[in-house]
């Protein structure tokens, strides 16, 4: 039997100002990961990536980033994507500072 | 110092009238990512975690205060009023927009700056010792020679697209401040039996995934020979080196699966056809270029109020003793700006800051400004009698830290909390480990002792190199790091040893102590040094105070 998939989120970084973001079911680019579309099918995440990396003029890196559900919406599983939510450790600088 | 040619200045705005209209041509579509992204790593500009970041070269860690002030006026406008200097004496801007870029490139062009080069697989930014010009122990200025290797190596058409990038070190000093021995090449300057100064050439040198120290393929190049024996060397691994794998690309592996002997003789071979193609006008640009490298007029006064303040005021000795250094002038010392002040992140100045540097450096010190690849900036020439009121201006701006050479002057590489490759955070850790020694404030009865971070196996923090170093990775979805013992980058280089397991991110400051603590009753006297004392012992102590204390809380 082959393993279980692992839900994904597609995660990119804005082309213009580089910032952290992901695709919703809306097909808007949120960047809050609570907001990203939580996906349980492989065949949908390798759509849903292909669409969100062919938005070339929004995004750049786009890629399919292990989650899973919480009580807000998805939430990140490994502590690298964890990171991207928030920003840096040593100052309050992106995310965490511009949405506080 | 030395200031670009009208050529360097044509070739800088030529770059940056280019790069402007490649941003332009990716923002309205014209370039797709895969054709943009080679050519902003060309200037310098990465995507990292978070944002972009632009590395700005500082050759050979040499800089003015008006270059300084600009660095300064980038990071206020176009970044969030810091920057970053790097493990290879440049400085680096964690959060530029796509967009501003071309007017930060065109500000630095403004003071004879650019990024180029600073990526890529081509030559990088020469290094060099931070002290070179002023330090008592220096042959000569090793400085003339990395100007000469900049020019050369800046757009040469036969080395812009390595099997890999490439890295050149260089000291004039017999004491090895620059990390030769850990480099593609490294240079470092000695005299040959008629006196005559000329480099010993070492390659193969590198860190990273398969750490090695270098080999020296030549015990004397006479200065003459220098350029035609580097670009053999480039040619020969230009020839040779794996473009198949990426990691066995370094000519550090060349080296390695070529055999030194076989490297020499080839290196000799190539060497034998190019020298006599350079006709005598890279001596006679060198010639240009050392005249530019002149000394500064040193002033000549008394130093009593210095011999003074020494004795009445014990913040000033603390500071004294640590961050000043032999200057070949008995008249004045070497200073360290320590960019580590506890629990601050290595190597991070902010635009007042940088302001300040630039005004001091004006005032005090003949204006000259190094940064060393230990992420610190030097004031090279500082008369002693200058010294308490620089001392006093440096404190009042957060930039007193009487802690060089010691635990706490950390260097650690961005790690996760900026870089896209890495695989554990590095900032965090030496905050807390120099916040934690400056709480139990053992720092100065520990003396020297170098403890290097690198957040993934490519080493940017030297970590190979550190008497202690530590290395974070990702051991199945959680922060781990591993620690390195008995480390060196100088002349007596070293690679550091595995102690064992890892340590979680929470554990791994506490390991640290258990370490400084075992050398602490282990050392014989407080001269011997960690290293010292390291080499004397051994492992084994340490182990048993990093593993076996560990089992003893388990079981209890």
């Amino acid at each position: 039997m082959s393993r279980r998939f692992t839900p994904k989120v597609v995660t990119a970084n804005r082309l213009r100002e580089g910032d952290v973001v992901y695709l919703t079911a809306d097909d808007r680019w949120s960047p809050f990961h609570h907001e990203a579309e939580l996906i349980e099918d492989e065949a949908h995440a390798q759509m849903r990536l292909l669409h969100g990396a062919a938005q070339k003029l929004v995004v750049v890196g786009a890629y399919l980033a292990d989650a899973k559900p919480g009580p807000n919406g998805p939430e990140p599983t490994h502590f690298r994507e964890e990171f991207r939510t928030r920003g840096p450790s040593n100052y309050n600088h992106g995310k965490q500072a511009d949405y506080a | 110092m030395y200031s670009y040619s009208e050529f360097d200045e044509a070739f800088v705005r030529e770059r940056v009238a280019q790069f402007t209209h490649q941003v332009e041509r990716r923002l309205d579509g014209s370039l797709t990512e895969d054709e943009f992204r080679p050519l902003r790593l060309m200037n310098g500009l990465y995507l990292q975690l978070h944002a972009y970041m632009l590395r700005v070269a500082i050759p050979y860690g040499t800089i003015n205060p008006r270059q300084m002030r600009q660095l300064a006026h980038i990071a206020q406008t176009w970044d969030k009023g810091y920057g970053h200097f790097t493990t290879r004496q440049n400085i680096q801007f964690n959060w530029p927009k796509l967009e501003d870029v071309p007017k930060m490139l065109q500000a630095l062009a403004d003071v004879g700056m650019h990024a180029i080069q600073t990526s890529g697989n081509c030559v990088r930014n020469v290094t060099a010792d931070h002290f070179a010009g002023a330090a008592a122990d220096e042959i000569e200025d090793p400085r003339p020679v990395a100007e000469l290797l900049r020019q050369w190596s800046t757009d040469h058409p036969e080395f812009q697209f390595l099997p890999r990038k490439f890295k050149i070190a260089i000291t004039g000093s017999p004491h090895d401040r620059a990390v030769t021995r850990a480099h593609d090449i490294g240079l470092r300057m000695v005299r040959n039996a008629a006196g005559e100064p000329g480099f010993e050439v070492i390659v193969g040198g590198g860190l990273g995934r398969t750490p090695m120290i270098g080999h020296t393929v030549r015990n004397f190049l006479p200065k003459a020979d220098l350029l035609p024996y580097v670009e053999a060397v480039l040619s020969v691994y230009n020839t040779l080196g794996r473009r198949d794998n990426k990691y066995k690309a370094r000519i550090k592996i060349t080296v390695h699966e070529t055999g030194k002997e076989e490297i020499t003789r080839l290196i000799e071979e190539r060497f034998a056809e190019l020298r006599p193609l350079f006709g005598g006008n890279d001596q006679k640009l060198l010639a240009e270029i050392e005249e530019a490298f002149a000394p500064p007029a040193f002033r000549n006064a008394p130093t009593d109020a210095y011999d003074a303040f020494y004795k009445a005021d014990p913040t000033f000795r603390s500071w004294a003793d640590t961050n000043l250094t032999a200057h070949r002038n008995a008249q004045y010392a070497i200073v360290t700006i320590s960019l580590k002040a506890h629990g601050e992140t290595p190597g991070d100045a902010t635009a007042d800051q940088m302001r300040l540097i630039a005004d001091l450096a004006e005032t005090y010190g003949h204006s000259e400004i190094r940064i060393s690849h230990e992420q610190n900036v030097i004031l090279p020439h500082v008369h002693k009698a200058d010294l308490p009121a620089l001392h006093a201006a440096l404190v009042n701006a957060g930039l007193g830290t009487a802690n060089v050479g010691l635990i706490s002057d950390i260097i650690a590489c961005p790690g996760m909390d900026y870089c896209a490759l890495a695989t554990a955070r590095s900032i965090p850790i030496a905050q807390q480990i120099a916040t934690r020694f400056d709480e139990l404030k053992l720092e100065h009865d520990i003396g020297p002792l170098k403890i290097k971070i690198s957040g993934c196996i490519n080493a940017c923090g030297h970590h190979h190199v550190g008497h202690i170093g530590i290395l974070g990775l990702d051991r199945a979805g959680v922060e781990n790091y591993q620690i390195t013992l008995g480390g060196d980058g100088t002349e007596t280089a070293a690679i550091g040893d595995k102690t064992g397991p890892g340590f979680a991110y929470d554990e791994i400051v506490p390991a640290i102590e258990r370490i400084v603590r075992a050398y602490l009753e282990i050392r014989q006297s407080p001269e011997e040094t960690f290293l010292d004392a390291f080499r004397r012992v051994g492992m084994d102590p340490f182990k048993a105070a990093l593993y076996d204390e560990e089992g003893e809380k388990d079981a209890a």
